[in-house]
């Protein structure tokens, strides 16, 4: 059972942080696939890392940030190593991303509709003249009502879940191959969010688009996705299809995450948090991130961290797992 | 959008009128302060007793202070700003037969300084940190300590003293050209309407000096507002979305960015349209521009007291309607002004 | 001050090595201003007719003007005069401004309708217009160009301060003082004026510049402080006319002296802004 090449392919993506206190080691040595078709969600606590993933698979990173080594192959080229011609060409067309906080992620003084047109104009998703009609179209696929009228509307004159489907309207404007969805729901009331997420569910199996979603939230990821990134510190623990992660999480974080999350649906924060905390990313850190909090820590685990391969697409990197 | 207008339209001029209301009030109550005899003052020096009560009388300074203002606002409806004593001639007839060069003066600088500051703000702000940066903070804060004055006479010195480039400080135009055919008052309009580039030129030359020297004071901080509004604007995340879309550079640094930075750029201007009513005066006295600020001048120093009234009432008449019309030009740009009741 | 406090101070003084270059200045100038008359080396009203329009030279470093006196000693005697406008004026500005404020602020009702209508019939004229008319109707004194400073800067105070006092009134300051017996008065005495002072301070200084440019403009007009009085204002009056013919020092160094003072305060609001609220940084 040969798999086809994977669309996105995040090979050791290491990211720093130039800050006042020091150099930040945000991402150390990243490593997942992404297949086309296929929704990955990237599972972690605040501080994991999971957005900073995001933003360095776009190359929005802040200019604070360096890429300071790996490759993020995507549809067979290395966004690490394009040209910023090529990647403003490629982002809205081939991958978008949606982000947290709908209302602030639009441009407050222009209308919707108008935002949507400028994509469409930019990447040649149609011609000048078709401009809003293609931009309500948008509007009515992610199931806005009235979508004529509300092409007219600024931001604050919508809801919170409105903003966002305008976001994701935004986003699959010219049809990409690939969705980056920055923790999409936070922020929305639990029926929008259930809304939000059946409407991108839909959408990307309409267009057999892939959906990164990156999420704290373990029970929604367990709902909406296919397959599971697990991220600690910077670094990915695990990684497995989802059915297979619950069943038999092999990385001692992971156990702890899934003991923690009770049902579908809750989120991670509210519940008993896992011992310690996250380890201080500027200075000198050991080879398991998660080793100081981890309870079947032994002198071995301060070697260099293996990557095990437990099963079909599950991947675990620890010295002892499970 | 166009009943949001109206409705923006006629909320800030219902906002202005009691603005207007107290120019007029604090304006008679400062003309009636005078230390001495009001009447005395403008009667003019050379007036004999019999003069001075006749003044007396017909401004009503017999009267009590509630009818003298009676008699000032029914005078001001009409139109009606008193006599200068120096001139012999009807205020209002001075004050119109010199306001286009004061407006010329003040929206040439305005024009300049914008040309100036707006790109050198966003150019900081886009290369933040940059030694370009720096040297546009420290030219800014160099900027606002310059006494207005003091360049004017500085500019004065190197320019026509020392160099020989701008010819003599002494009015809107050199004797040698004729004044061109009135149109709009503006002696550069107007010579270009009338297609004179010799006159046209020659006014440019005479106008450079003082348009720049009080341009360069409102530079600074109109430079400043852009650089902090920019950098703020330019960090938010509706640009991260932008780039995340693949807006070219040009748009999101234009139809993105700067737009949204106008916005208190924009409140700012108010701010320097106070300053440069004022400046009017002191560029107006070093160049000897023919304004409504060196007439007041004049004025002042010869006792005569009805232009410099006349005067304090039109600045201050103006600087209200242009806050007006930059209440209302924000309004236009930022529609959460406009919507929201 | 505590231990953090003092070394914020220190890294702020470090990255703002300008700042304590103009703090420096600062006292420079107030050093002249203590002592100007008594270290200058001339008595500034003194004409010699022997020595008119001479330039700078080894007996005279700021050359001397249309009636031989000594620029240098004129120059120096002059920062007493223009230093006391400018705080004078700011001073009264800051208390009765920020005291209205704060109370218009606490109190609300017609307290805050009066101050707020006084403040916007200053602010809806060209604050220099409004100063020269103010000098104009109360007469040619130093005491009126402080006054007319002083009320032309008054919205700024008292708008700070009313929105400082607000945001405390609505913190429930007041309800809870009355309820532990205190009387108003006591708690926006004792609580609510205090904490307003500090963005205020930042204020205060970038008006001193201001306050001196609004004075020095007033006598260059000859309105305010009249000749033979030394003010730098009226020097470079004086030294305006004497331009066209190539005197250039009698205009130029008082000139200059007032650029470096209101570069001063400039300067030294830009660093006490970061010391005490990093956040606003322009």
């Amino acid at each position: 059972m040969a798999t086809p090449a994977p669309l996105l392919s995040v090979e050791d993506l290491s990211v720093e942080f130039r800050t006042r206190d020091g150099l930040v080691k945000a991402l150390d040595r990243v490593s997942f696939d992404v297949h086309r078709g296929e929704t990955v969600g990237v599972v972690g606590e605040s501080g994991s890392g999971k957005s900073v993933t995001a933003f360095a698979v776009m190359r929005i990173l802040d200019p604070a940030a360096r890429i300071t080594g790996g490759q993020v192959a995507f549809d067979g080229v290395d966004l690490v190593a394009a040209r910023e011609s090529e990647l403003e060409a490629r982002r809205g067309r081939d991958l978008s991303m949606i982000f947290q906080n709908p209302r602030t992620a639009l441009n407050p003084i222009r209308q919707v509709g108008r935002q949507i047109g400028d994509v469409l104009l930019r990447h040649g998703g149609a011609k000048r003249g078709e401009l809003r009609k293609r931009a309500v179209e948008l509007l009515a696929q992610v199931q806005i009502p009235d979508p004529e009228r509300r092409y007219w509307a600024y931001p604050f004159e919508l809801s919170g879940g409105m903003c966002q489907r305008v976001m994701i309207a935004l986003a699959l404007a010219c049809g990409p191959a690939l969705l980056v969805a920055d923790e999409p729901t936070t922020g929305l009331d639990v029926t929008t969010q259930a809304a939000i997420m059946d409407l991108i569910d839909e959408l990307a199996r309409a267009k057999r688009m892939a959906t990164l979603l990156i999420t704290h939230d373990l029970g929604l990821a367990a709902l909406h996705c296919e397959r599971i990134v697990v991220m600690h510190a910077g670094h990915v623990v695990e990684s497995a299809p989802t059915a297979e992660l619950f069943a038999s999480p092999r990385h001692p974080y992971t156990a702890k995450l899934i003991a923690a999350t009770p049902g579908p649906g809750v989120s991670l924060d509210e519940l008993a948090a896992i011992p310690g905390g996250l380890p201080d990313l500027r200075g000198e850190l050991p080879a398991c991130r998660y080793s100081r909090r981890c309870e079947r820590y032994a002198p071995f685990c301060d070697e260099p961290l293996p990557l095990t391969e437990v099963g079909p697409r599950h991947t675990v990197a620890c010295a002892k797992p499970l | 959008m166009r009943a949001s207008f109206l409705r923006l339209l006629w909320r800030r001029l219902a906002a202005a009128t009691p603005g207007l209301a107290g120019v007029v009030v604090v304006t008679f109550c400062l003309m009636r302060a005078l230390p001495g005899d009001p009447a005395a003052y403008f009667a003019g020096n050379a007036a004999t007793k019999e003069a001075i009560e006749q003044v007396r009388a017909r401004l009503g300074l017999d009267k009590s202070l509630p009818e003298q203002f009676v008699v000032y606002v029914r005078d001001l409806a009409r139109g009606d700003l008193g006599q200068s004593v120096t001139t012999g001639q009807p205020v209002r007839a001075e004050m119109l037969a010199r306001l286009p060069a004061s407006l010329e003066l003040t929206l040439t600088a305005l024009l300049l300084a914008v040309a100036v500051a707006l790109p050198a703000g966003v150019l900081a702000a886009t290369r933040s940190g940059s030694w370009v940066d720096q040297a546009v903070r420290v030219l800014t804060t160099a900027g606002v300590s310059l006494p207005t004055f003091f360049t004017g006479i500085l500019f004065v010195y190197v320019f026509y003293y020392l160099l020989g480039w701008s010819p003599s400080p002494t009015g809107r135009l050199d004797s040698l050209f004729p004044t061109p055919p009135r149109v709009t008052s503006f002696y550069l309009l107007d010579s270009l309407i009338a297609r004179d580039i010799e006159t046209f030129r020659a006014c440019l030359r005479q106008l450079a000096l003082p348009a720049v020297t009080m341009a360069l004071f409102v530079m600074a901080p109109l430079a400043r507002m852009t650089r902090a509004s920019m950098l703020g604007v330019l960090g938010s995340d509706f640009i991260r979305t932008a780039r995340a879309s693949g807006l070219s550079r040009r748009t999101v640094l234009w139809t993105y960015g700067f737009r949204n930075a106008m916005l208190p750029v924009v409140t700012t201007l108010g701010m320097i349209f106070s300053y440069m009513l004022g400046a009017n005066v002191l560029v107006e006295k070093v160049f000897a521009w023919p304004g409504i600020g060196s007439f007041a001048l004049e004025s002042l120093l010869a006792s005569d007291y009805a232009p410099v009234q006349g005067f304090i009432l039109i600045m201050a008449t103006l600087y209200v309607l242009l806050n007006l019309i930059i209440d209302i030009l924000y309004g236009l740009i930022d529609p959460r002004v406009r919507i929201e009741a | 001050m505590t231990a953090a406090a003092l070394r914020h101070a220190r890294y702020v003084v470090t990255e703002n090595p300008i700042t304590l270059v103009a703090f420096s200045m600062l006292l420079f100038l107030l050093f002249l201003a203590l002592l100007g008359p008594v270290l200058a080396p001339y008595d500034p009203l003194k004409s010699d007719t022997a020595s008119t329009l001479k330039p700078p030279s080894a007996r005279h470093w700021f050359g001397t003007d249309q009636l031989g006196r000594d620029m240098l000693s004129r120059v120096m005697v002059a920062t007493r005069l223009d230093m006391a406008i400018a705080f004078s004026a700011v001073a009264l500005s800051f208390a009765v401004g920020s005291l209205a404020g704060a109370c218009a602020g606490v109190f609300g009702g017609w307290t805050e309708r009066i101050v707020s209508r006084i403040s916007d019939t200053i602010m809806a004229f060209p604050l220099f217009v409004l100063a020269m008319g103010i000098v104009a109707a109360l007469g040619n004194s130093v005491f009126n160009v402080i006054l007319a400073t002083a009320i032309i800067n008054l919205p700024f105070y008292a708008r700070m301060a009313r929105a400082e006092a607000n945001v405390r009134r609505e913190a429930g300051f007041v309800e809870a003082a009355r309820l532990s017996g205190n009387g108003t008065m006591r708690v926006l005495a004792v609580h609510i004026y205090p904490n307003c002072l500090p963005p205020m301070m930042v204020q205060a200084s970038l008006n001193l510049g201001w306050a001196m440019l609004n004075a020095a403009g007033l006598a260059f007009i000859g309105l305010g402080v009249r000749p033979p009085t030394p003010e730098w204002g009226i020097l470079v009056a004086e030294g305006t006319s004497f331009i066209l013919s190539g005197e250039w020092w009698i205009a130029l160094f008082p000139g200059l002296a007032l650029m470096l003072a209101v570069f001063c305060f400039n300067l030294m609001g830009d660093g006490l802004r970061d010391l005490i609220d990093p956040r606003r940084r322009t």
